[in-house]
């Protein structure tokens, strides 16, 4: 096992280069070091240390964005007023990550990174149309939007030598927004089913999580939500079923099972969407 | 339990722990949690599950709590880091009074996330004592004793509670 | 008193066995079977590590019996030709680097040739599964009384349940460890986290073939129990012994989590089927019930959780026919064994539940039916027990709806199912009881001896054996020792539990220590008085004194005092017929839960919970109110949350990821009430109150889930994806 220090944004690309084939960057090690003393081999790899990167700690507002650093964590989002004022999935999402212990480590880019079916900061930041900016060692930039990263179960449109810098979010004016994350417990619970809701003048979005081999929207949903039902609304949850299925393919995992998580999802955007939009009432 | 041969590639880190400037030689693959408790003697922080559920092993690191079995100890290089040991006992006397402690595996933690909350209590303008508390978990207590003890000092600290 | 030992722990520096700095100490690990049965062909070595730097025992090296002593010498200390159940520890290893010692771990090879494994214990074995007897049965019990058959035949109304309960894992927040050397006196000394060091004492003494005095004991400080280190601690101290006799060395072995779920014990799974006669009025006409336990793969402690199991299954309630069978079974799953409340919750859930259902039935309220059917003194139990310790069990109730504000609540949930979309609140209710102490003449058998000190300076010591794991012994028995003899609590010293010094005075189980062992430790303290020469009377500084006198007249010499168990008088029971007085003493509980279920998911929250009970005298407040609260909020956890999940006989959710516990975000603050009722036979009056509160809440949470819901859950853990299963098909959601 051996751990890279680098102490700037450059240091970091340089010593990717370096390596003979891409360390394994770290961030807040929320998921890296679960069960640490019994990994065994699965530890004997290089790490890229990111903790130091003070210059991925930042959060920025311009006219049409905001920009979350990449170190930025939970925690530092549950504690910004503004952030809670525009964007309040953002707080909702991250007030259920774990417990404070883990907000203050885990980051939104690690979240992304890790590209888990159950990531709790995704569906969010995917319901608010945001964009990674990644970074490569030759310091090329480029942006790529979050619900055309994920190709498959854990696979990304993002290379072993790049590096999440930055996520930008559009700054729009919401008439909805609602995330509930469905666990075993309130707190310190990985989702069994969640769903990040929004609407602005781009229309709905429907963000799911735990219940794709990778955080999606629900696109056939949404159309039918910003085709305003068209005539046919939803009467009851049993209705939103076949506008889902086409983009969720839940499972029967150690926390829950199919069956569970594709009622339990209908039922939740049942509720919270009805009487918001004239396709579901 | 302090066998532990100096490792090859060991790196030496620099932090501030319980206000003083420490220096520890570590193999690269310490977590926090391990340093403090077999290379610098600091047993109060404590191992309950080695995944971040717990909360046995919370320290402060820049001032705001953390899961130390979560932490390698080479992250913690030029920062703050506060433990269970830099708690007086003026500061846990009313988690005493209130049966916030009974089999005390959990304890620490429990005071450490319990204190740093009661220095900051405009947290209670957004969060509950019992979501702050929920990173640690107690099997004894049933929480009440603690959430009583942490709500008693705040209350003593003159600031009104969020139900 | 504020708990002795609290700032020590409040501040981390109370040492327990993880924290204790030895020199020279070698790590041990545990290799393990792979398998839930088979015959163990052949152990592999791998070439991945240095074993000349590592220490190995297998069966061979055990110099006695390859059995953990305790009720029956079934379970090996280290499996031999053959394994029972996942988990089971087979090879030893120690070494001085601990991360060396894992990776061997990992290069041993286990090879089983795979047998016939019993993995669901409600399904009769076939022949080829036998492992125990001739037919799987760990121990087989009945209970009758009147005449069941009979009296169900001339029922009007007949009412029939069944009612499952899954295992569940104690989380006490330490896992289980050991530390153990040889001292230079040749004595093997075994050092840890433990409830019973004469248990462990014992299962030495019989494995390695040494006399009593060539073994010692010490608790150290240690994390929880819950009934989770009561006999398993037997087996880790033995596996640590030795290793540490092998490797002259000492050595210490603590668990991960994940190790410790999995391997160790858990809570009888059960499985009870109730068949209940009653008027129209609700009168209970006859009670017949039928009790299944999972064992496990040993016997290990089944017998006495199904003792108690029986003895409350028929609730605290008067009934003249009643018929209680019962079994616990072999299944190839790591032996169950000791859980808080022991069977009681197991069977108390079934009955709490099933009577709600008749009240159901009969279109007659929950409260009226206790009222009807609670027992009243001079009545009999199942067991043929009188009862008259004069607790008005009426009014526990009645203060308990009181102040749960019951009616009113009731009321309140109504109109607001009425209204609402998909949540729906409830109110339930449980009444039961909960047997102090050891079963019948369990105390007897024990022939606990509780030993007190004066010493030099004029202070007292008590030598238990009794531990303190977070309930508050130490802080009891200096309460109790101080009270006795009219002395400043500064002037008690509780003594660290060692069998080199503290006589065996029992088990810490049972919810026997302030109850019993107080009252030997005030009987001790009677004795110390005539050894130094005062009447029975004397008190403070009198006694300070003349122990400080004592010591200058004899100097050197120790001065001890002791005191026997005496059993109260009257008490009659009948081993083999189970009859007669099945506990000196009961406490009653009646407790109220509030809950709020989403229909949208199924998950059930606690909102409201009203804990109110008889413990006879409540010995220190904070202490009892936390074992109620604790006790409370982990029976919220068995009844809604915890699930142990199951592949091929291991545990395969033994993380607290996927184990889960109650936050505190999770339950709402648990409001407690006592009533007393000194009992005469019990320190100061106490009953006993560390189980009771186990008892209570998983039917008081179910039976408001169905007024909520107008679901009959009867299983628990009633987890989202069950609650969904059980609503009745035209709900809104």
């Amino acid at each position: 096992m051996r751990a890279l220090l680098p102490n700037s944004l450059k240091e970091a690309m340089a010593m990717i280069t370096a390596e003979p084939s891409p360390p394994t960057p770290m961030a807040g090690a929320t998921d890296l070091l679960v069960h640490w003393p019994v990994l065994g081999a699965a530890r004997d790899r290089t790490y890229l240390d990111l903790s130091a990167l003070r210059e991925l700690r930042t959060i920025r507002w311009d006219n049409g964005r905001l920009t979350l650093g990449a170190m930025t964590t939970y925690w530092d989002v549950v504690r910004d007023d503004r952030i809670g004022k525009e964007f309040p999935l953002l707080v909702a999402a991250a007030r259920q990550v774990g417990a404070i212990q883990i907000q203050a480590r885990g980051t939104w880019a690690g979240n992304i990174a890790n590209a888990s079916p159950a990531a709790d900061g995704v569906p969010v930041l995917m319901a608010y149309d945001a964009t990674a900016e990644l970074i490569s060692p030759d310091g090329k930039t480029s942006e790529v939007a979050l619900d055309r990263f994920y190709s498959g179960y854990k696979q990304m449109a993002m290379r072993k030598d790049q590096l999440i810098t930055a996520i930008h979010l559009p700054r729009r004016a919401h008439s909805f927004g609602v995330f509930e994350k469905v666990g075993a417990r309130r707190a310190q619970t990985i989702t069994k089913v969640g769903v990040a809701a929004a609407h602005s003048d781009a229309g709905w979005r429907i963000v799911v999580n735990s219940v794709a081999p990778t955080i999606r929207r629900c696109r056939t949903l949404e159309r039918f939500l910003d085709a305003g039902g068209s005539g046919k609304p939803a009467h009851r949850p049993d209705d939103l079923v076949p506008l889902l299925a086409p983009d969720i393919s839940p499972i029967d995992d150690i926390r829950s099972t199919a069956a569970y998580r594709r009622t339990v999802l209908a039922r939740l955007i049942y509720h919270h969407l009805r009487g918001r939009t004239p396709a579901i009432v | 339990m302090n066998n532990r041969p100096e490792p090859t590639n060991a790196i030496e880190i620099r932090f501030m722990l319980n206000g003083r400037e420490t220096v520890a030689r570590i193999d690269p693959a310490e977590r926090l949690l391990d340093t403090l408790r077999y290379s610098l003697d600091m047993t109060g922080t404590k191992e309950g599950c080695a995944e971040g559920e717990c909360g046995a092993c919370t320290v402060l690191l820049d001032g705001v709590p953390v899961d130390s079995c979560l932490v390698p100890t080479y992250q913690v290089r030029g920062r703050d880091v506060r433990t269970v040991e830099s708690l007086t006992p003026q500061e846990l006397q009313p988690l005493l009074e209130t049966g916030a402690t009974q089999c005390g595996a959990c304890t620490p933690g429990v005071a450490v996330t319990g204190c740093w909350l009661r220095r900051h209590p405009e947290l209670l303008e957004t969060h509950s004592v019992r979501e702050v508390m929920a990173g640690n978990l107690c099997r004894c207590t049933g929480y009440d004793g603690i959430v009583e003890g942490v709500e008693a000092a705040m209350r003593g600290d003159g600031m009104k509670k969020k139900a | 008193m504020n708990r002795v030992e609290g700032l020590a722990k409040l501040s981390g520096a109370e040492r327990y066995t993880d924290d204790l700095t030895v020199p020279g100490c070698l790590w041990g690990m545990t290799v393990r079977s792979p398998a839930p049965r088979g015959r163990i062909r052949e152990i592999k070595f791998g070439k991945g590590v240095d074993w000349s730097r590592l220490t190995v025992v297998d069966h061979r090296d055990i110099p006695g019996p390859n059995e953990v002593y305790l009720i029956t010498r079934d379970q090996p200390v280290l499996a031999a030709a053959e394994t029972r159940h996942m988990h089971e520890a087979v090879v030893l290893i120690a070494g001085e680097d601990r991360e060396m010692v894992r990776r061997a771990v990992g290069e041993v090879k286990v090879i089983v040739d795979p047998l016939p494994a019993v993995l669901d214990f409600r399904v009769p074995p076939s022949r080829d599964q036998i492992q125990h007897n001739t037919d799987n049965i760990l121990k087989e019990i009945l209970i009758e009384k009147g005449d069941v058959e009979r009296a169900l035949a001339a029922a009007p109304v007949i009412v029939e349940g069944v009612y499952e309960t899954g295992a569940q894992e104690h989380v006490y927040l330490e896992n289980q460890a050991m530390l153990a050397w040889v001292d230079e006196h040749g004595v093997v000394v075994v050092q840890g986290s433990m409830q019973c060091p004469y248990y462990v004492l014992n299962a030495l003494n019989h494995a390695l073939n040494r006399a009593e005095s060539q073994v010692r004991v010490i608790q150290a400080p240690t994390g929880g129990g819950f009934g989770g280190k009561e006999d398993y601690p037997s087996n880790i101290a033995l596996h640590a012994a030795l290793l540490a006799m092998k490797a002259r060395r000492p050595v210490k072995i603590v668990y991960d989590r994940g190790e410790d779920m999995a391997a160790t014990t858990k809570r009888h799974p059960s499985r009870v089927v109730h068949r209940t006669g009653v008027d129209q009025s609700g009168r209970l006409l006859a009670q017949k019930i039928d009790v299944v336990l999972d064992g496990g793969a040993y016997v290990t402690l089944s017998p006495v959780v199904l003792s108690r199991g029986m003895i409350h299954a028929a609730g605290p309630y008067f009934c003249e026919n009643v018929r209680t069978s019962g079994r616990a079974v072999l299944s190839n799953y790591v032996p169950h064994g000791a859980f808080r409340g022991f069977g009681a919750p197991q069977t108390l859930f079934a009955c709490e539940r099933q009577m709600d259902r008749i009240a159901a039935r009969l279109g007659i309220d929950p409260v009226e039916i206790r009222r009807i059917n609670l027992i009243r003194d001079g009545q009999t139990t199942a067991t043929g027990q009188v009862i008259r310790d004069g607790t008005d069990r009426l009014a526990l109730l009645d203060k308990a709806l009181d102040l749960s504000r019951y009616r009113r609540r009731r009321d309140e949930c109504e109109s607001f199912n009425a209204t609402h979309p998909y949540l729906r609140r409830g109110v339930g209710i449980a009444t039961f009881w909960h047997g102090a102490g050891f079963t019948g003449s369990g105390e007897v058998y024990l022939k606990s001896r509780q030993r007190v000190a004066g010493l030099p300076d004029g202070r007292i010591e008590v030598l238990s054996a009794n531990t303190e794991m977070g309930q508050g012994t130490t802080t009891v028995f200096t309460e109790i020792a101080a009270r006795h003899l009219g002395l400043d609590t500064a002037d008690v010293a509780v003594a660290v539990p060692d069998t080199s010094r503290c006589t065996n005075s029992g088990p810490t189980v049972a919810s026997r220590t302030a109850m019993v062992v107080g009252r030997l430790i005030e009987r001790a303290c009677d004795a110390l008085l005539v050894k130094i020469g005062l009447p029975p009377t004397a008190r403070g500084k009198a006694v300070t004194d003349a122990i400080v006198a004592w010591h200058i007249a004899n100097p050197g010499k120790a001065l001890h005092a002791e005191a026997d168990y005496q059993p109260p008088p009257g008490i009659k029971w009948d081993d083999t017929t189970y009859k007669g007085d099945a506990y000196g003493a009961f406490g009653w509980a009646a407790y109220v839960a509030h809950i709020e279920a989403d229909l949208r998911t199924g998950a059930v929250r606690v909102t409201d919970f009203t804990a109110v009970q008889d413990i006879g005298k409540v010995l220190n407040e904070t202490l009892a109110r936390g074992q109620v609260q604790g006790g409370v909020v982990q029976a919220i956890g068995w009844a809604l949350m915890e699930e142990c999940k199951w592949k091929d006989g291991g545990m395969i959710n033994n993380q607290l990821t996927n184990y889960i516990i109650p936050t505190s975000d999770d339950v709402a603050p648990t409001r407690v009430a006592f009533a007393e009722n000194p009992y005469p036979h019990g320190a100061g009056g106490a009953k006993g109150v560390g189980e009771l509160p186990m008892d209570g809440p998983a039917p008081a949470i179910l039976n408001a889930v169905a007024m909520a819901t107008g679901a009959d859950p009867c299983t628990i853990p009633l987890t989202p994806e069950r609650m969904l299963e059980c609503l009745p098909s035209e709900q809104p959601a």
